[in-house]
Protein backbone atom coordinates (compact mmCIF):
# COMPACT_ATOMS: atom_id res chain seq x y z
CA UNK A 1 0.00 0.00 0.00
CA UNK A 2 1.33 3.70 -0.59
CA UNK A 3 2.03 5.59 2.31
CA UNK A 4 2.99 8.75 2.88
CA UNK A 5 7.02 7.64 3.18
CA UNK A 6 6.59 5.98 -0.05
CA UNK A 7 5.15 9.26 -2.02
CA UNK A 8 7.96 11.44 -0.72
CA UNK A 9 10.77 8.80 -0.83
CA UNK A 10 9.69 8.43 -4.75
CA UNK A 11 10.05 12.12 -5.17
CA UNK A 12 6.58 12.50 -6.06
CA UNK A 13 6.68 15.28 -3.64
CA UNK A 14 9.85 17.35 -4.01
CA UNK A 15 11.28 20.60 -2.72
CA UNK A 16 8.18 21.10 0.14
CA UNK A 17 10.68 21.80 3.02
CA UNK A 18 12.51 24.95 0.99
CA UNK A 19 9.40 25.94 -0.70
CA UNK A 20 7.32 26.23 2.82
CA UNK A 21 10.41 27.43 4.42
CA UNK A 22 11.06 30.45 1.54
CA UNK A 23 7.37 31.94 3.15
CA UNK A 24 7.45 31.18 6.66
CA UNK A 25 7.43 34.43 8.30
CA UNK A 26 5.49 35.72 5.79
CA UNK A 27 2.29 37.64 6.83
CA UNK A 28 -1.24 37.17 5.80
CA UNK A 29 -3.21 39.29 2.86
CA UNK A 30 -7.02 37.60 3.05
CA UNK A 31 -8.25 36.69 6.25
CA UNK A 32 -11.30 34.69 6.20
CA UNK A 33 -13.54 34.49 9.41
CA UNK A 34 -16.31 32.57 9.77
CA UNK A 35 -17.45 32.22 6.23
CA UNK A 36 -20.67 30.14 5.24
CA UNK A 37 -21.74 30.40 2.12
CA UNK A 38 -25.32 29.33 0.21
CA UNK A 39 -26.78 28.79 -3.04
CA UNK A 40 -30.50 29.60 -2.41
CA UNK A 41 -31.47 27.33 0.96
CA UNK A 42 -28.42 24.99 0.18
CA UNK A 43 -25.50 25.59 2.26
CA UNK A 44 -22.25 25.00 0.48
CA UNK A 45 -19.45 25.77 2.60
CA UNK A 46 -19.79 26.62 6.67
CA UNK A 47 -17.45 28.24 8.91
CA UNK A 48 -14.53 28.46 7.60
CA UNK A 49 -11.47 30.36 9.33
CA UNK A 50 -8.23 30.95 7.90
CA UNK A 51 -5.47 33.44 6.57
CA UNK A 52 -4.01 33.21 3.45
CA UNK A 53 -0.27 34.17 2.94
CA UNK A 54 1.16 37.28 0.57
CA UNK A 55 2.96 36.12 -1.90
CA UNK A 56 2.87 32.32 -1.55
CA UNK A 57 1.06 29.82 -2.92
CA UNK A 58 -1.93 28.01 -1.35
CA UNK A 59 -3.92 24.87 -2.27
CA UNK A 60 -7.72 23.93 -1.83
CA UNK A 61 -7.69 20.11 -2.41
CA UNK A 62 -10.28 17.61 -1.15
CA UNK A 63 -13.06 15.37 -2.90
CA UNK A 64 -15.72 16.42 -5.48
CA UNK A 65 -18.49 18.44 -4.45
CA UNK A 66 -16.81 19.73 -0.80
CA UNK A 67 -16.68 23.38 -1.47
CA UNK A 68 -13.42 24.14 -2.78
CA UNK A 69 -14.70 26.03 -6.04
CA UNK A 70 -17.41 27.94 -3.94
CA UNK A 71 -14.59 28.93 -1.21
CA UNK A 72 -12.28 30.60 -3.78
CA UNK A 73 -15.45 32.35 -5.36
CA UNK A 74 -16.00 33.72 -1.94
CA UNK A 75 -12.47 35.39 -2.02
CA UNK A 76 -13.36 37.94 -4.93
CA UNK A 77 -17.34 37.87 -4.98
CA UNK A 78 -17.79 36.10 -7.73
CA UNK A 79 -20.16 33.56 -5.29
CA UNK A 80 -22.76 36.11 -5.82
CA UNK A 81 -23.19 36.48 -9.49
CA UNK A 82 -24.35 32.64 -9.38
CA UNK A 83 -28.00 32.72 -8.90
CA UNK A 84 -29.10 32.76 -5.33
CA UNK A 85 -25.48 32.47 -3.79
CA UNK A 86 -24.92 34.49 -0.81
CA UNK A 87 -22.39 34.82 2.15
CA UNK A 88 -22.20 35.20 5.81
CA UNK A 89 -19.29 35.75 7.90
CA UNK A 90 -16.53 37.97 6.33
CA UNK A 91 -13.01 38.18 4.47
CA UNK A 92 -10.63 40.99 5.30
CA UNK A 93 -8.30 42.28 2.55
CA UNK A 94 -6.23 44.65 4.15
CA UNK A 95 -8.06 44.84 7.03
CA UNK A 96 -11.34 45.72 5.59
CA UNK A 97 -14.04 43.35 4.85
CA UNK A 98 -14.48 42.74 1.05
CA UNK A 99 -18.49 41.92 1.96
CA UNK A 100 -18.80 45.50 3.73
CA UNK A 101 -21.66 47.38 2.09
CA UNK A 102 -19.42 50.31 0.29
CA UNK A 103 -17.26 47.68 -1.53
CA UNK A 104 -17.88 47.66 -4.97
CA UNK A 105 -17.47 43.97 -6.23
CA UNK A 106 -16.18 45.35 -9.48
CA UNK A 107 -13.64 47.49 -7.95
CA UNK A 108 -12.96 44.14 -5.47
CA UNK A 109 -11.87 42.19 -8.48
CA UNK A 110 -8.96 44.17 -10.25
CA UNK A 111 -7.60 42.98 -7.01
CA UNK A 112 -8.00 40.04 -7.12
CA UNK A 113 -8.23 38.44 -10.26
CA UNK A 114 -9.33 34.78 -11.19
CA UNK A 115 -9.17 32.27 -13.77
CA UNK A 116 -11.03 29.44 -14.21
CA UNK A 117 -11.24 25.64 -15.63
CA UNK A 118 -12.39 25.93 -18.90
CA UNK A 119 -9.95 28.16 -20.75
CA UNK A 120 -12.37 31.11 -21.15
CA UNK A 121 -10.64 33.33 -24.07
CA UNK A 122 -13.11 35.94 -25.87
CA UNK A 123 -13.93 34.77 -29.11
CA UNK A 124 -14.61 37.47 -30.95
CA UNK A 125 -11.35 39.06 -29.74
CA UNK A 126 -8.11 38.58 -31.43
CA UNK A 127 -5.08 37.68 -28.86
CA UNK A 128 -4.06 40.81 -28.15
CA UNK A 129 -7.24 41.75 -27.34
CA UNK A 130 -8.19 39.20 -25.14
CA UNK A 131 -4.81 40.43 -23.01
CA UNK A 132 -6.28 44.19 -23.05
CA UNK A 133 -9.95 43.43 -22.58
CA UNK A 134 -9.50 43.89 -18.88
CA UNK A 135 -8.10 47.30 -19.50
CA UNK A 136 -10.01 48.72 -22.75
CA UNK A 137 -13.54 47.57 -21.05
CA UNK A 138 -13.02 49.33 -17.44
CA UNK A 139 -11.10 52.76 -18.58
CA UNK A 140 -12.77 55.25 -20.90
CA UNK A 141 -9.80 55.94 -22.32
CA UNK A 142 -6.04 54.43 -23.12
CA UNK A 143 -3.29 55.37 -25.37
CA UNK A 144 -2.82 52.16 -27.37
CA UNK A 145 1.07 52.16 -26.70
CA UNK A 146 0.18 52.00 -23.08
CA UNK A 147 -2.15 49.09 -23.43
CA UNK A 148 0.76 47.07 -26.30
CA UNK A 149 3.31 47.56 -23.23
CA UNK A 150 0.81 46.01 -20.89
CA UNK A 151 0.12 43.42 -23.36
CA UNK A 152 3.42 42.48 -23.75
CA UNK A 153 4.31 42.50 -20.30
CA UNK A 154 1.53 40.41 -19.35
CA UNK A 155 2.40 37.90 -21.95
CA UNK A 156 5.78 37.79 -21.30
CA UNK A 157 5.20 37.23 -17.37
CA UNK A 158 2.49 34.40 -18.24
CA UNK A 159 5.55 32.53 -20.31
CA UNK A 160 3.47 32.58 -23.57
CA UNK A 161 4.71 36.26 -25.72
CA UNK A 162 7.27 33.93 -27.94
CA UNK A 163 4.49 31.51 -28.84
CA UNK A 164 1.94 34.10 -30.22
CA UNK A 165 4.39 37.41 -30.61
CA UNK A 166 3.61 36.77 -34.57
CA UNK A 167 -0.20 36.24 -34.49
CA UNK A 168 -1.53 38.87 -32.24
CA UNK A 169 -4.24 39.79 -34.30
CA UNK A 170 -5.18 35.76 -34.58
CA UNK A 171 -8.10 34.57 -32.60
CA UNK A 172 -7.90 33.81 -29.15
CA UNK A 173 -9.66 30.45 -29.76
CA UNK A 174 -7.08 29.36 -32.40
CA UNK A 175 -4.90 28.62 -29.68
CA UNK A 176 -4.20 25.21 -28.16
CA UNK A 177 -5.81 24.02 -24.69
CA UNK A 178 -2.61 25.11 -22.33
CA UNK A 179 -1.83 28.23 -24.84
CA UNK A 180 -5.25 29.55 -24.23
CA UNK A 181 -5.40 29.02 -20.23
CA UNK A 182 -2.01 30.94 -20.23
CA UNK A 183 -3.54 33.55 -22.19
CA UNK A 184 -6.32 34.07 -19.21
CA UNK A 185 -3.57 33.78 -16.85
CA UNK A 186 -2.18 36.58 -19.23
CA UNK A 187 -5.43 38.64 -19.07
CA UNK A 188 -5.76 38.41 -15.45
CA UNK A 189 -2.84 39.57 -14.54
CA UNK A 190 -3.03 42.41 -17.15
CA UNK A 191 -5.49 44.34 -14.51
CA UNK A 192 -2.48 44.13 -12.33
CA UNK A 193 -4.60 42.46 -9.69
CA UNK A 194 -2.81 41.67 -5.77
CA UNK A 195 -3.91 38.17 -5.91
CA UNK A 196 -4.64 35.63 -8.07
CA UNK A 197 -7.23 32.88 -7.83
CA UNK A 198 -6.84 29.34 -10.07
CA UNK A 199 -10.28 27.24 -10.48
CA UNK A 200 -8.20 24.08 -11.65
CA UNK A 201 -6.00 25.43 -13.80
CA UNK A 202 -5.38 22.51 -15.33
CA UNK A 203 -8.10 19.93 -15.31
CA UNK A 204 -8.95 20.14 -18.88
CA UNK A 205 -5.00 20.46 -19.89
CA UNK A 206 -2.44 17.48 -20.67
CA UNK A 207 0.31 16.99 -18.44
CA UNK A 208 2.44 18.83 -20.61
CA UNK A 209 1.25 22.33 -20.69
CA UNK A 210 -0.19 21.15 -17.04
CA UNK A 211 3.54 21.03 -15.94
CA UNK A 212 3.71 24.57 -18.38
CA UNK A 213 1.17 26.07 -15.91
CA UNK A 214 2.90 25.15 -12.76
CA UNK A 215 5.97 26.47 -13.61
CA UNK A 216 4.26 29.75 -14.14
CA UNK A 217 2.43 29.89 -11.17
CA UNK A 218 5.98 29.34 -9.07
CA UNK A 219 7.16 32.58 -10.89
CA UNK A 220 4.12 34.43 -10.86
CA UNK A 221 4.05 33.63 -7.03
CA UNK A 222 7.49 35.60 -6.61
CA UNK A 223 4.54 38.92 -6.76
CA UNK A 224 1.64 37.67 -6.46
CA UNK A 225 -0.67 36.12 -3.95
CA UNK A 226 -2.04 32.60 -5.73
CA UNK A 227 -4.83 30.54 -4.17
CA UNK A 228 -5.41 27.27 -6.52
CA UNK A 229 -8.41 24.71 -6.41
CA UNK A 230 -7.14 21.12 -7.12
CA UNK A 231 -8.50 17.80 -7.24
CA UNK A 232 -4.94 16.75 -8.01
CA UNK A 233 -2.68 15.72 -4.99
CA UNK A 234 0.28 15.82 -6.64
CA UNK A 235 -0.42 19.05 -8.54
CA UNK A 236 -0.91 20.70 -4.98
CA UNK A 237 2.61 19.06 -3.54
CA UNK A 238 4.51 19.93 -6.29
CA UNK A 239 3.54 23.87 -6.44
CA UNK A 240 2.13 24.78 -3.12
CA UNK A 241 3.60 26.11 -0.23
CA UNK A 242 0.28 25.97 2.04
CA UNK A 243 -2.62 23.92 1.80
CA UNK A 244 -5.91 23.59 2.93
CA UNK A 245 -7.95 20.13 2.99
CA UNK A 246 -11.52 19.97 2.50
CA UNK A 247 -14.52 17.87 3.33
CA UNK A 248 -17.91 17.46 3.16
CA UNK A 249 -19.82 17.20 6.41
CA UNK A 250 -22.61 14.87 6.98
CA UNK A 251 -25.14 17.71 6.09
CA UNK A 252 -23.79 17.79 2.60
CA UNK A 253 -22.09 20.99 3.45
CA UNK A 254 -17.87 21.47 2.80
CA UNK A 255 -15.75 22.31 6.42
CA UNK A 256 -12.31 23.00 6.49
CA UNK A 257 -10.64 19.76 7.94
CA UNK A 258 -7.14 21.29 7.98
CA UNK A 259 -4.78 24.10 6.85
CA UNK A 260 -0.99 23.61 7.51
CA UNK A 261 2.16 24.08 5.24
CA UNK A 262 2.00 21.84 2.35
CA UNK A 263 4.87 19.54 3.68
CA UNK A 264 3.11 18.94 7.04
CA UNK A 265 -0.44 18.14 5.46
CA UNK A 266 1.45 15.91 3.43
CA UNK A 267 3.71 14.06 5.61
CA UNK A 268 2.31 15.00 8.59
CA UNK A 269 -1.45 15.56 8.55
CA UNK A 270 -2.98 15.92 12.01
CA UNK A 271 -6.66 14.72 10.79
CA UNK A 272 -7.15 11.24 10.25
CA UNK A 273 -9.49 12.51 7.29
CA UNK A 274 -6.63 14.49 5.71
CA UNK A 275 -4.51 11.43 6.10
CA UNK A 276 -6.79 8.86 4.73
CA UNK A 277 -7.83 11.21 1.54
CA UNK A 278 -3.91 12.04 0.99
CA UNK A 279 -3.36 8.33 0.84
CA UNK A 280 -5.83 7.82 -1.59
CA UNK A 281 -8.23 5.52 0.88
CA UNK A 282 -11.70 7.24 -0.78
CA UNK A 283 -11.95 10.43 -2.28
CA UNK B 1 -43.55 -13.12 -36.69
CA UNK B 2 -46.28 -14.26 -39.61
CA UNK B 3 -45.57 -13.40 -42.95
CA UNK B 4 -48.57 -10.94 -42.63
CA UNK B 5 -47.96 -9.39 -39.92
CA UNK B 6 -43.98 -8.90 -41.53
CA UNK B 7 -46.16 -7.10 -44.86
CA UNK B 8 -48.58 -5.40 -42.67
CA UNK B 9 -45.82 -3.63 -40.86
CA UNK B 10 -43.43 -3.21 -44.10
CA UNK B 11 -46.31 -1.11 -45.97
CA UNK B 12 -47.07 1.17 -43.23
CA UNK B 13 -43.79 1.85 -42.89
CA UNK B 14 -43.79 2.93 -46.33
CA UNK B 15 -46.78 4.74 -46.71
CA UNK B 16 -46.22 6.97 -43.49
CA UNK B 17 -43.33 7.72 -45.37
CA UNK B 18 -44.69 8.53 -48.26
CA UNK B 19 -47.15 10.28 -46.73
CA UNK B 20 -44.18 12.59 -45.06
CA UNK B 21 -42.60 13.11 -48.17
CA UNK B 22 -45.64 14.28 -49.90
CA UNK B 23 -46.15 16.91 -47.20
CA UNK B 24 -42.84 18.34 -47.23
CA UNK B 25 -42.82 18.24 -50.90
CA UNK B 26 -46.13 20.65 -51.20
CA UNK B 27 -44.72 22.58 -48.90
CA UNK B 28 -42.08 23.57 -51.64
CA UNK B 29 -44.61 23.44 -54.36
CA UNK B 30 -46.60 25.47 -52.68
CA UNK B 31 -43.79 28.04 -53.13
CA UNK B 32 -42.79 27.43 -56.27
CA UNK B 33 -46.35 27.96 -57.84
CA UNK B 34 -46.87 31.24 -55.64
CA UNK B 35 -44.04 32.54 -56.74
CA UNK B 36 -44.33 31.42 -60.74
CA UNK B 37 -47.84 32.53 -60.33
CA UNK B 38 -47.10 35.72 -59.43
CA UNK B 39 -43.90 36.24 -61.89
CA UNK B 40 -46.19 34.68 -65.06
CA UNK B 41 -48.91 37.60 -64.05
CA UNK B 42 -46.75 40.19 -62.89
CA UNK B 43 -43.69 40.21 -65.48
CA UNK B 44 -46.20 42.22 -68.29
CA UNK B 45 -45.83 44.88 -65.93
CA UNK B 46 -42.87 45.01 -64.87
CA UNK B 47 -40.42 47.23 -66.31
CA UNK B 48 -38.40 49.80 -65.77
CA UNK B 49 -40.86 52.91 -65.47
CA UNK B 50 -42.96 50.50 -62.99
CA UNK B 51 -39.93 51.30 -60.67
CA UNK B 52 -39.05 54.81 -61.51
CA UNK B 53 -42.16 56.37 -62.12
CA UNK B 54 -45.39 57.67 -59.50
CA UNK B 55 -48.67 56.44 -60.50
CA UNK B 56 -50.87 57.35 -62.80
CA UNK B 57 -54.27 58.58 -62.91
CA UNK B 58 -56.76 55.35 -64.03
CA UNK B 59 -57.57 55.49 -68.34
CA UNK B 60 -53.49 56.66 -68.85
CA UNK B 61 -50.91 54.21 -69.71
CA UNK B 62 -48.64 53.64 -67.90
CA UNK B 63 -47.22 54.60 -64.73
CA UNK B 64 -45.50 52.59 -61.49
CA UNK B 65 -45.27 52.47 -58.16
CA UNK B 66 -41.96 54.41 -57.41
CA UNK B 67 -43.94 56.22 -54.20
CA UNK B 68 -45.00 53.49 -52.54
CA UNK B 69 -41.44 51.99 -52.76
CA UNK B 70 -40.07 55.55 -51.50
CA UNK B 71 -43.30 54.45 -49.26
CA UNK B 72 -42.30 51.01 -47.88
CA UNK B 73 -38.38 51.95 -46.83
CA UNK B 74 -39.61 54.85 -45.22
CA UNK B 75 -42.13 52.88 -43.30
CA UNK B 76 -39.48 49.77 -42.72
CA UNK B 77 -36.82 52.35 -41.49
CA UNK B 78 -39.43 54.00 -39.46
CA UNK B 79 -40.67 50.84 -38.00
CA UNK B 80 -37.11 49.64 -37.48
CA UNK B 81 -35.60 52.70 -35.43
CA UNK B 82 -38.38 52.58 -33.39
CA UNK B 83 -38.47 48.96 -32.61
CA UNK B 84 -34.68 47.87 -32.61
CA UNK B 85 -33.54 49.82 -29.64
CA UNK B 86 -36.37 48.75 -27.20
CA UNK B 87 -36.31 45.39 -28.97
CA UNK B 88 -32.73 44.64 -28.10
CA UNK B 89 -32.80 46.21 -25.17
CA UNK B 90 -35.97 44.05 -24.13
CA UNK B 91 -33.53 40.82 -24.95
CA UNK B 92 -30.53 42.07 -22.87
CA UNK B 93 -32.46 42.80 -19.98
CA UNK B 94 -34.30 39.44 -19.99
CA UNK B 95 -31.32 37.53 -20.92
CA UNK B 96 -28.18 39.24 -18.90
CA UNK B 97 -30.46 41.02 -16.33
CA UNK B 98 -33.47 40.10 -15.34
CA UNK B 99 -34.57 37.66 -12.59
CA UNK B 100 -35.73 34.26 -13.55
CA UNK B 101 -39.55 35.01 -12.65
CA UNK B 102 -39.38 38.65 -14.35
CA UNK B 103 -37.78 36.82 -17.17
CA UNK B 104 -39.93 34.53 -17.96
CA UNK B 105 -42.62 36.61 -17.23
CA UNK B 106 -41.50 39.30 -20.10
CA UNK B 107 -40.83 36.38 -22.46
CA UNK B 108 -44.28 35.29 -21.78
CA UNK B 109 -45.87 38.80 -22.82
CA UNK B 110 -43.19 39.41 -25.62
CA UNK B 111 -44.78 36.00 -27.34
CA UNK B 112 -48.05 37.08 -26.42
CA UNK B 113 -47.87 40.50 -28.24
CA UNK B 114 -46.09 38.27 -31.54
CA UNK B 115 -49.58 36.70 -31.61
CA UNK B 116 -51.58 39.25 -31.78
CA UNK B 117 -53.29 39.60 -35.20
CA UNK B 118 -51.72 42.72 -36.92
CA UNK B 119 -54.97 43.58 -37.90
CA UNK B 120 -55.31 44.86 -34.77
CA UNK B 121 -52.42 46.49 -33.82
CA UNK B 122 -53.03 48.80 -36.68
CA UNK B 123 -56.74 49.78 -34.88
CA UNK B 124 -54.18 50.16 -31.41
CA UNK B 125 -51.98 52.09 -33.64
CA UNK B 126 -55.00 54.47 -34.65
CA UNK B 127 -56.20 55.02 -31.54
CA UNK B 128 -52.74 56.13 -30.15
CA UNK B 129 -51.88 58.15 -32.90
CA UNK B 130 -53.82 58.63 -36.05
CA UNK B 131 -56.87 60.05 -33.68
CA UNK B 132 -54.58 62.14 -31.19
CA UNK B 133 -52.70 63.74 -34.24
CA UNK B 134 -55.97 63.70 -36.39
CA UNK B 135 -54.61 62.46 -39.16
CA UNK B 136 -53.18 59.36 -40.82
CA UNK B 137 -49.72 59.25 -41.13
CA UNK B 138 -46.45 57.64 -41.73
CA UNK B 139 -45.00 58.08 -38.42
CA UNK B 140 -48.39 55.80 -37.26
CA UNK B 141 -47.79 53.27 -39.50
CA UNK B 142 -44.23 53.23 -37.99
CA UNK B 143 -45.52 53.18 -34.49
CA UNK B 144 -47.87 49.70 -35.85
CA UNK B 145 -44.69 48.46 -37.21
CA UNK B 146 -42.52 48.47 -34.52
CA UNK B 147 -44.94 47.06 -32.16
CA UNK B 148 -44.51 44.21 -34.51
CA UNK B 149 -41.43 44.25 -34.42
CA UNK B 150 -40.39 44.57 -31.14
CA UNK B 151 -41.36 40.97 -30.08
CA UNK B 152 -39.51 39.53 -32.47
CA UNK B 153 -36.32 41.29 -32.10
CA UNK B 154 -36.21 40.95 -28.35
CA UNK B 155 -36.83 37.03 -28.26
CA UNK B 156 -34.34 36.27 -31.06
CA UNK B 157 -31.57 38.37 -29.13
CA UNK B 158 -32.45 36.95 -25.92
CA UNK B 159 -32.02 33.21 -27.26
CA UNK B 160 -28.65 34.16 -29.36
CA UNK B 161 -27.19 36.15 -25.70
CA UNK B 162 -28.25 32.80 -23.88
CA UNK B 163 -26.11 31.07 -26.25
CA UNK B 164 -23.19 32.64 -25.23
CA UNK B 165 -21.86 30.35 -22.68
CA UNK B 166 -21.64 31.52 -19.00
CA UNK B 167 -18.09 31.27 -18.81
CA UNK B 168 -17.61 34.60 -20.93
CA UNK B 169 -19.79 36.10 -18.78
CA UNK B 170 -17.27 35.23 -15.21
CA UNK B 171 -14.34 35.71 -17.58
CA UNK B 172 -15.82 39.08 -17.75
CA UNK B 173 -16.73 39.92 -14.64
CA UNK B 174 -13.93 38.34 -12.73
CA UNK B 175 -11.35 41.06 -14.85
CA UNK B 176 -13.50 43.67 -12.65
CA UNK B 177 -15.57 44.54 -15.51
CA UNK B 178 -19.09 45.96 -14.95
CA UNK B 179 -21.76 44.32 -16.09
CA UNK B 180 -23.12 46.81 -18.36
CA UNK B 181 -19.72 46.85 -20.42
CA UNK B 182 -19.04 42.92 -20.04
CA UNK B 183 -22.49 42.52 -22.13
CA UNK B 184 -21.54 45.58 -24.51
CA UNK B 185 -17.88 44.55 -25.07
CA UNK B 186 -18.28 40.77 -24.63
CA UNK B 187 -21.44 38.96 -24.29
CA UNK B 188 -23.00 41.01 -27.91
CA UNK B 189 -19.85 40.76 -30.26
CA UNK B 190 -20.41 37.11 -29.20
CA UNK B 191 -24.57 36.75 -29.94
CA UNK B 192 -23.83 39.40 -32.97
CA UNK B 193 -24.62 36.79 -35.92
CA UNK B 194 -28.13 35.91 -34.24
CA UNK B 195 -29.08 39.17 -33.23
CA UNK B 196 -28.00 40.23 -36.72
CA UNK B 197 -30.51 37.46 -38.17
CA UNK B 198 -33.24 38.35 -35.80
CA UNK B 199 -33.29 41.73 -37.24
CA UNK B 200 -33.21 40.92 -40.68
CA UNK B 201 -36.67 38.33 -39.93
CA UNK B 202 -37.88 41.12 -38.35
CA UNK B 203 -37.00 43.34 -41.45
CA UNK B 204 -38.44 40.83 -43.59
CA UNK B 205 -42.26 40.11 -41.74
CA UNK B 206 -42.74 44.00 -41.59
CA UNK B 207 -41.88 44.94 -45.00
CA UNK B 208 -44.69 42.73 -46.31
CA UNK B 209 -47.65 43.61 -43.81
CA UNK B 210 -50.19 45.07 -44.97
CA UNK B 211 -53.46 45.04 -42.46
CA UNK B 212 -51.94 47.66 -39.97
CA UNK B 213 -51.12 49.80 -42.25
CA UNK B 214 -54.56 50.27 -43.97
CA UNK B 215 -55.72 52.27 -40.48
CA UNK B 216 -52.56 54.18 -40.16
CA UNK B 217 -50.41 54.59 -43.67
CA UNK B 218 -53.55 55.04 -45.53
CA UNK B 219 -51.91 55.41 -48.71
CA UNK B 220 -50.83 58.48 -50.55
CA UNK B 221 -51.50 59.43 -54.25
CA UNK B 222 -49.19 62.30 -53.52
CA UNK B 223 -45.71 60.43 -53.19
CA UNK B 224 -44.29 61.19 -50.05
CA UNK B 225 -44.69 64.15 -48.42
CA UNK B 226 -43.46 63.83 -44.98
CA UNK B 227 -43.38 61.62 -41.80
CA UNK B 228 -46.87 63.61 -40.52
CA UNK B 229 -49.10 63.25 -43.85
CA UNK B 230 -50.55 59.82 -45.08
CA UNK B 231 -47.76 57.30 -47.00
CA UNK B 232 -48.26 55.04 -49.80
CA UNK B 233 -46.69 51.30 -49.17
CA UNK B 234 -45.98 48.58 -51.85
CA UNK B 235 -48.87 46.23 -49.87
CA UNK B 236 -50.89 49.11 -49.42
CA UNK B 237 -51.03 49.94 -52.95
CA UNK B 238 -51.43 46.24 -54.19
CA UNK B 239 -54.36 46.14 -51.95
CA UNK B 240 -56.05 48.85 -53.76
CA UNK B 241 -55.05 47.57 -56.79
CA UNK B 242 -55.90 43.95 -56.73
CA UNK B 243 -59.41 45.45 -56.25
CA UNK B 244 -59.54 47.61 -58.84
CA UNK B 245 -61.79 47.12 -61.82
CA UNK B 246 -59.21 48.40 -64.29
CA UNK B 247 -56.96 46.13 -66.23
CA UNK B 248 -54.08 47.82 -66.15
CA UNK B 249 -54.12 48.32 -61.96
CA UNK B 250 -54.60 44.69 -61.85
CA UNK B 251 -51.47 43.54 -63.60
CA UNK B 252 -49.13 46.93 -61.70
CA UNK B 253 -50.87 44.77 -58.53
CA UNK B 254 -49.26 41.34 -59.44
CA UNK B 255 -45.73 43.20 -60.44
CA UNK B 256 -45.83 44.77 -57.13
CA UNK B 257 -46.60 41.26 -55.49
CA UNK B 258 -43.39 40.28 -57.23
CA UNK B 259 -41.20 42.86 -56.30
CA UNK B 260 -42.46 42.33 -52.59
CA UNK B 261 -41.93 38.64 -53.02
CA UNK B 262 -38.21 39.46 -54.22
CA UNK B 263 -37.46 42.09 -51.57
CA UNK B 264 -38.60 39.26 -48.59
CA UNK B 265 -36.59 36.58 -50.50
CA UNK B 266 -33.52 39.45 -50.41
CA UNK B 267 -33.86 39.47 -47.18
CA UNK B 268 -34.07 35.66 -46.23
CA UNK B 269 -31.05 35.23 -48.80
CA UNK B 270 -29.39 38.15 -46.56
CA UNK B 271 -30.42 36.36 -43.56
CA UNK B 272 -28.72 33.46 -43.98
CA UNK B 273 -25.77 34.78 -45.22
CA UNK B 274 -25.52 36.15 -42.04
CA UNK B 275 -25.50 33.06 -40.03
CA UNK B 276 -23.85 30.83 -42.05
CA UNK B 277 -20.82 33.17 -41.05
CA UNK B 278 -18.05 31.93 -39.20
CA UNK B 279 -17.07 33.97 -35.94
CA UNK B 280 -13.92 36.55 -37.22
Amino acid sequence: MMTINNLVNENILPKLETTHNQHKDQKGILEVQDLSAWYGNALAIKHVSLTIKSRAITSIIGPSGCGKSTFIRCLNRMHEVSHGGHVEGCVLLDDKDIYARDVDPVVLRRRIGMVFQKPAPFPTMSIFDNVGAGLKLTRFFSKRWEIEEIVEKSLRRAALWDEVKDKLNQSGASLSGGQQQRLCIARAIAVEPEIILLDEPCSALDPASTLKIEDLMRNLAEQYTIVIVTHNMQQAARVSDMAVFFMMAPDKAGELVEYGSTSQIFTNPREKRTEDYITGRFG
Amino acid sequence: MSERVYLRRKWLNRIMLGLCGIAAASAIIMLALILGYTLARGIGAMNINFLISAAKPVGEVGGGMRNEIFGTFILVILGSVLAIPVGLMAGIFVSEFANPKVATAVRFAADILAGIPSIVVGVFAYAIVVQPMHSYSAISAGVALAIIMVPIVARTAEESLRLVPNSMREAALALGITRWRAVVGVIIPGALTGIMTGIMLAVARIAGETAPLIFTALGSQFGVQGLLKPIGALPLQIYHYALSPYRDQQQQAWAGAFLLILLVLGISILVRWISNRKHI
